[in-house]
C-alpha cells in the first residue's frame, strides 16, 4: 500500500505492506533509528513519537494508519543547531544513561510541557508512567522535565 | 544530604572529579545513538529463531523445507545443520555445554530449534510458522525442590556418566566451629527463604549483526556484549577462525545489567549464516524471546539460620541453598566459585563462624543464575542475612536499627577477614548506619509508626546494611573458562597533547566515556575534554574481560589510572631534556612537572608530548613517545557498603504496597563522578522495588513461562518509585590506586531487603514473620491470611 507520511516535516511515499508497523516504517525504511523499539507490548515507551500531536506508541500503531499524517520523532526535537529546552535538560539532569529510552521520554516530556508549561513532579511521573527507563530510576528524568520547564518551557 | 557538597568536601584536591555533565549525551539526547539494530550492512538478511514451545521433549523430526521454499528465505539451518560444522553445542561461561540449536531434545520453553534467515525480518518470521517440528513430549523438571529425586526425569542425557539432575555441590566456612556457636547460642532464627528468578530485561534487547568477509577471512560481529574481548576468544575457540581475523564491536548497549555476558546461540547462528550466505546477517531477539532464553538472574532456594546471646549479639550464621540453574550450567562467574561469591553473606557483623553449602541443579528452564546487577549472587547473599537479623531483631524484641548497630564491624578492625575467608578492604559501617537513620529521621518516624497503628494504618520502616565485593577479580583465582579477570589500558598521547585511552570494559549506560576521562585527566592535568575513550571495540582497544560485578572502576578504572603513571614516568624524563636538568629536579606539581624549588619552570603534558615526538635529542632508552600501556591485576576486590533504609505503607485490605520513601547512604570510595554515582545508585533502588514487590519470572506445573512480556513480568515505573534520599560517606579502598571501589550495583545489591523488611515490618501486627518476593498484592494478602506466597500465583 503507498502512504505519504510527513516525517519532522519532510514528507515520504513508501510502498509498504499493510501489516508493517510505524516503528519499522521510521527505522527501516526511512532511517531514522532515533525511535527504538523494545517490547512489542506497548509496554515501555521506546517507540513512543508524535502522531500529528499526540504521542503514541509506534510498535503497535501500523504505517499505513500514519497516512497523511504527520509524525515527530527524535530528530525532529529543536531546530537545527539549538536543542530543545527538554533535550538540554535530560542532559543538564543526568536524566539518561544507557539513552534507549531517552528519545521516547523527550517526546512525552515535550508533548506535557506543550499542555502544562508549569507541571509538578508528580504530573511528570503521571505523564511518562506508560514508559519504562530501567537505568534512572525516574528521579532524573522528572528533575529534566522540571528543569526544562523553567529553563525555556515552549520548544 | 542530597546533592554533592559534602561528597566534594571529602575528596579534595579534586581536579576534574567532579559532577562533570556526561560525554555521551550529546548524541543520545539526539537520537543519534548507535545501537546494534540502528546497524544496516548493504545487502544484510535477517534472522529468526524457531524455538520451543515445550519445556522438554525429543525431537523426532524437523522439517524445514516448506520455509526454504518461501521466495524470501535465503537459508534455513537446523541443529543437523550446524552439527555438520561441529556448531551445535557450545561451551558455557561455567564450563558446561548449551545447545546452540537443538539436535536431540528442547530442555525449555523457548529453546531454539532453527535459524531462518530471509531477506526482511517480516519474512523471516513468516517462514518460522513454514518448519514443521515433531515433538515427542517428555515430562518435565520444574521445581527444583524435586529435581534431586530419584524419579526426576533427566535433564541431561547429553552429559556422559550424568545419572541425575546435580551440578555441583559447594561449601565455604568452617561447618563444626559453626555448629558449635550454633549449639552454644541463647537464641537461633531460621527461615527458609525464596529468592525468586527474575530477569535483567535491559530495554534493548540482545542481537547481533554478523558479517563475514570470504576473502580476508575477516569475522566482524557488531554485538551486544558486556565483554566484547572475552566473546572474541570463545567464537575463536567455537568456530575454529583465527581470533586475530574476529573483530567484536559493542556499539551502544541499551543497558545491559548482566544480560549482555553471555555468548547466545544467536550470536552464533548469524556467524554460521553470515558465513553460509556469504552476506551480512542481523538478528535482534524479541522482547519474549528475550525473557524467556536469555540468562535469568536468582532463583535460589535458601535456609538460613542465625545465632545470638539473649542481649542481641549475633555469633553465627548458616545457609544451605538449593541453586535452579535452569537446563545448561551458563552462569557468567569466575570459574572456581559456582555459587559466586554467595559466601560473603557473613555480611557487615562481627561474627563468630559461619557456613554455607550450595547445592546446584538442572531444571526444564532457561540457563542462567548470574545476572541483574547481582555482583556474583551477593544480592541472594545480603538478602539472607539481612531478613535473618531482622527476624532475630522481632525475636529478641531489640530495635532493628540498634540490633544492627551492636553488631557492626567497627572502622577499627579493618582489614578485616570473615568467617569465609574474605578480606574486607575497609569500612566505617556505623558512620553509614547513623547517617541514613539521621536523613530518615528514624525515631520519628518509629513514633508516626505507632501512632499510625494505633488508628489502623499499617506502615512500614525496614533497613539493610549490606557489604559487597566487587573488581573481580585477582586473576590468580578468578578466570572465566580460564581467562584470568584482569584488564587492559592503553594510553595514546597525541603531539598536542590530546589522549586516546581504550579500555577493555563496555558501558552500558554507566557513563565510562565521562568517568574514565576524568580518571585520565585527573592524572595528567588535562580537562576532560582532552581525553577520549575508546570501548567496545576489540581492534582498538586492548585485552580485558569486560564489564559486569561493578568491575569497570575498579579494575579497568585502576589500569588507566596506572597508564597515566605511566605516560607521566616517561614525559618526566622527556621534560628533564627540555628543562636540561634531571629527572630527579622534577617533581609533579597542580598538573606539571616542576622544578623542585621552583615551581613557577616546568612543563605540562602537551608542551612534554609535542617536545617528545619534535627532533629534541633523547638520552638512550628514553623514546620519542608518551604513550603507555597497562593490564591491571587487582590484588584484592574492593568492598563498596551501604546502609538503606525504605519507608513503606501497606493497605491490608488491598495487600497493596507503596514505597514512601527511599533513603540510602552509599560508601564506594573515592567519587570520581558523584552525579553519575548517585544516578547509578537511582537505578538500583528501582530494582529493589522492582525485585521486592513486582518482578518474578515464574512457571506453571508443565514449563510454561509466566513472565514472558512486560504485561506479565512487571517493572516498575514512574509511579512505583520514590523521589529517593541519598547521602555518602567516603572510605577510600586502601589498594586502589585511587581508592575507588565501584558502585555499578550496590543499590541492586543492597535495597530488595530493605523494602521487603519494611513490608514485613508493616505486616507484624498481623504476625507475619517473612514473605517471599513478589511482594505483589496478591501474595500480600496471603501472608496477611496466612497463607503460603505463590511467585506463581503473584499477579492473580
Amino acid at each position: 500500500m503507498k502512504v505519504t507520511v510527513t516525517v519532522n516535516g519532510r514528507e515520504y511515499v513508501r510502498d509498504v505492506e499493510p501489516r508493517l508497523l510505524l516503528i519499522h516504517l521510521l527505522r527501516d525504511e526511512l532511517g531514522l533509528t532515533g525511535s527504538h523499539w523494545g517490547c512489542d507490548t506497548s509496554n515501555c515507551g521506546a517507540c513512543v513519537v508524535w502522531l500529528d500531536e499526540t504521542p503514541v506508541k509506534s510498535c503497535t500503531v501500523l504505517a499505513v494508519m500514519a497516512d497523511g499524517r504527520r509524525v515527530t520523532t527524535v530528530e525532529g526535537l529543536g531546530s537545527g543547531d539549538s536543542l530543545d529546552p527538554v533535550q538540554r535538560g535530560f542532559a543538564e539532569c543526568h536524566g539518561l544513561q544507557c539513552g534507549f529510552c531517552t528519545p521516547g521520554m523527550m517526546l512525552t516530556a515535550r508533548w506535557l510541557l506543550d499542555h502544562n508549561p508549569d507541571p509538578s513532579a508528580a504530573e511528570v511521573r503521571e505523564a511518562i508512567s506508560g514508559q519504562i527507563c530501567r537505568c534512572t530510576g525516574y528521579e532524573n528524568i522528572v528533575k529534566a522535565v522540571l528543569w526544562a520547564a523553567k529553563n525555556g518551557g515552549q520548544g | 544530604m542530597t546533592g554533592h557538597g559534602p561528597i566534594a568536601a571529602e575528596n579534595k584536591p579534586y581536579g576534574p572529579y567532579g559532577p562533570v555533565p556526561r560525554k555521551e549525551d550529546a548524541r543520545f539526547v539526539r537520537g543519534q545513538g548507535t545501537f546494534v539494530d540502528d546497524i544496516r550492512l548493504p545487502g544484510m538478511l535477517h534472522g529468526a529463531i524457531l524455538r520451543s514451545p515445550l519445556a522438554h521433549a525429543r525431537i523426532v523430526s524437523v522439517d524445514a523445507s516448506a520455509a526454504l521454499a518461501h521466495p524470501k528465505v535465503e537459508a534455513v539451518l537446523t541443529g543437523a545443520d550446524l552439527a555438520g560444522r561441529g556448531l551445535a553445542w557450545m561451551p558455557t561461561l561455567s564450563g558446561d555445554v548449551q545447545a546452540v540449536l537443538a539436535t536431540d531434545k528442547v530442555r525449555f520453553q523457548g529453546q531454539e530449534i532453527a535459524f531462518v534467515v530471509a531477506q526482511d525480518r517480516y519474512a523471516a518470521r513468516d517462514a518460522l510458522e513454514l518448519i514443521a517440528v515433531e515433538y515427542e513430549p517428555l515430562p518435565p523438571v520444574i521445581d527444583a525442590l524435586t529435581a534431586l529425586d530419584e524419579d526426576a526425569p533427566l535433564v541431561r542425557d547429553d552429559l556422559a556418566g550424568q545419572t541425575g539432575n546435580h551440578i555441583f555441590d559447594w561449601t565455604a566456612g568452617d561447618r563444626s566451629a559453626a555448629d558449635a556457636v550454633f549449639s552454644a547460642a541463647d537464641v537461633t532464627v531460621d527461615c527458609d527463604m525464596v529468592y525468586p528468578r527474575s530477569h535483567p530485561a535491559p530495554l534493548e534487547t540482545c542481537g547481533v549483526v554478523a558479517a563475514f568477509d570470504a576473502v580476508t577471512g575477516r569475522l566482524t560481529l557488531w554485538s551486544t556484549s558486556q565483554a566484547p574481548h572475552a566473546h572474541r576468544t570463545l567464537y575463536s575457540l567455537i568456530t575454529g577462525l583465527p581470533e586475530h581475523k574476529i573483530r567484536i564491536v559493542s556499539p551502544d548497549l541499551g543497558g545491559g545489567f548482566g544480560n549482555k555476558v553471555p555468548v547466545y546461540p544467536g550470536y552464533l547462528c548469524a556467524i554460521a549464516a553470515a558465513t553460509i550466505t556469504g552476506r551480512a546477517v542481523k538478528w535482534v531477539e524479541d522482547r519474549s524471546e528475550n525473557l524467556m532464553s536469555t540468562t535469568f538472574a536468582r532463583d535460589y532456594h535458601m535456609h538460613g539460620e542465625i545465632a545470638a546471646t539473649a542481649d542481641g549479639r549475633i555469633l553465627g550464621l548458616r545457609a544451605r541453598v538449593l541453586a535452579d540453574h535452569g537446563a545448561f550450567n551458563a552462569t557468567a562467574q569466575p570459574a572456581k566459585f559456582p555459587a559466586g561469591f554467595f559466601h560473603i553473606f557473613t555480611g557487615s557483623y562481627d561474627l563468630q563462624a559461619a557456613y554455607c553449602e550450595v547445592t546446584g541443579v538442572y531444571t526444564n528452564k532457561a540457563p542462567g543464575g548470574v545476572a541483574y546487577s547481582c555482583s556474583f549472587r551477593i544480592t541472594e547473599a545480603v538478602y539472607l542475612v539481612e531478613r535473618l537479623v531482622d527476624m532475630l531483631a522481632a525475636r529478641l524484641g531489640i530495635d532493628p536499627a540498634e540490633l544492627r548497630m551492636r553488631n557492626l564491624l567497627q572502622p577499627g578492625q579493618f582489614p578485616y577477614t570473615c568467617p569465609t575467608g574474605w578480606q574486607y578492604d575497609s569500612g566505617d559501617y556505623p558512620r553509614a548506619l547513623a547517617m541514613a537513620l539521621d536523613i530518615a529521621g528514624y525515631d520519628e518516624l518509629r513514633r508516626e509508626q505507632a501512632e499510625r497503628r494505633a488508628h489502623g494504618e499499617y506502615m512500614g520502616i525496614g533497613i539493610s546494611f549490606f557489604t559487597e565485593a566487587v573488581g573481580a577479580g585477582p586473576r590468580g583465582h578468578m578466570d572465566i573458562l580460564g581467562l584470568g579477570m584482569a584488564d587492559g589500558a592503553e594510553l595514546r598521547v597525541h603531539p598536542t597533547g590530546k589522549v586516546v585511552l581504550g579500555v577493555s570494559v563496555q558501558t552500558q549506560g554507566q557513563g565510562h566515556e565521562t568517568t574514565f576521562a576524568q580518571i585520565v585527566a585527573h592524572e595528567l592535568g588535562l580537562t576532560p575534554d582532552d581525553v577520549e575513550v575508546v570501548h567496545g571495540d576489540t581492534d582498538r582497544t586492548p585485552f580485558g574481560l569486560g564489564t559486569y560485578g561493578s568491575r569497570s572502576t575498579p579494575v579497568s578504572g585502576a589500569a588507566a589510572v596506572m597508564a597515566a603513571r605511566k605516560v607521566r614516568d616517561r614525559a618526566r624524563l622527556v621534560a628533564a631534556v627540555m628543562l636540561e636538568l634531571s629527572p630527579d629536579d622534577l617533581e609533579w606539581l597542580d598538573g606539571k612537572w616542576r622544578v623542585r624549588g621552583d615551581p613557577e619552570r616546568g612543563a605540562g603534558i602537551a608542551e612534554i608530548a609535542m617536545a617528545a615526538h619534535s627532533s629534541l635529542e633523547l638520552p638512550d632508552g628514553v623514546e620519542g613517545h608518551l604513550d603507555a600501556s597497562v593490564v591491571y591485576n587487582p590484588p584484592n576486590l574492593t568492598f563498596p557498603f551501604g546502609a538503606y533504609i525504605c519507608v513503606t505503607d501497606v493497605d491490608p485490605a488491598t495487600g497493596e504496597v507503596k514505597v514512601r520513601r527511599f533513603i540510602a547512604v552509599d560508601d564506594c570510595g573515592v567519587r570520581i563522578n558523584p552525579m553519575i554515582v548517585e544516578g547509578q545508585v537511582h537505578r538500583g533502588l528501582a530494582d529493589g522495588i522492582g525485585m521486592a514487590l513486582m518482578q518474578a519470572i515464574a512457571f506453571d506445573e508443565n514449563g510454561n513461562c509466566l513472565g514472558g512480556s512486560f504485561m506479565d513480568y512487571l517493572l516498575p515505573t514512574a509511579l512505583e518509585c520514590p523521589s529517593p534520599e541519598l547521602g555518602a560517606t567516603v572510605t577510600p579502598s586502601p589498594h586502589h590506586p585511587i581508592g575507588a571501589k565501584g558502585i555499578g550495583e550496590s543499590a541492586t545489591v543492597g535495597s530488595p531487603p530493605a523494602v521487603v523488611n519494611s513490608v514485613i515490618d508493616a505486616l507484624a501486627p498481623f504476625g507475619v514473620e517473612h514473605a517471599d518476593m513478589p511482594l505483589t498484592p496478591a501474595n500480600v494478602w496471603r501472608a496477611i491470611q496466612g497463607r503460603p506466597v505463590r511467585p506463581d500465583l503473584a499477579l492473580s
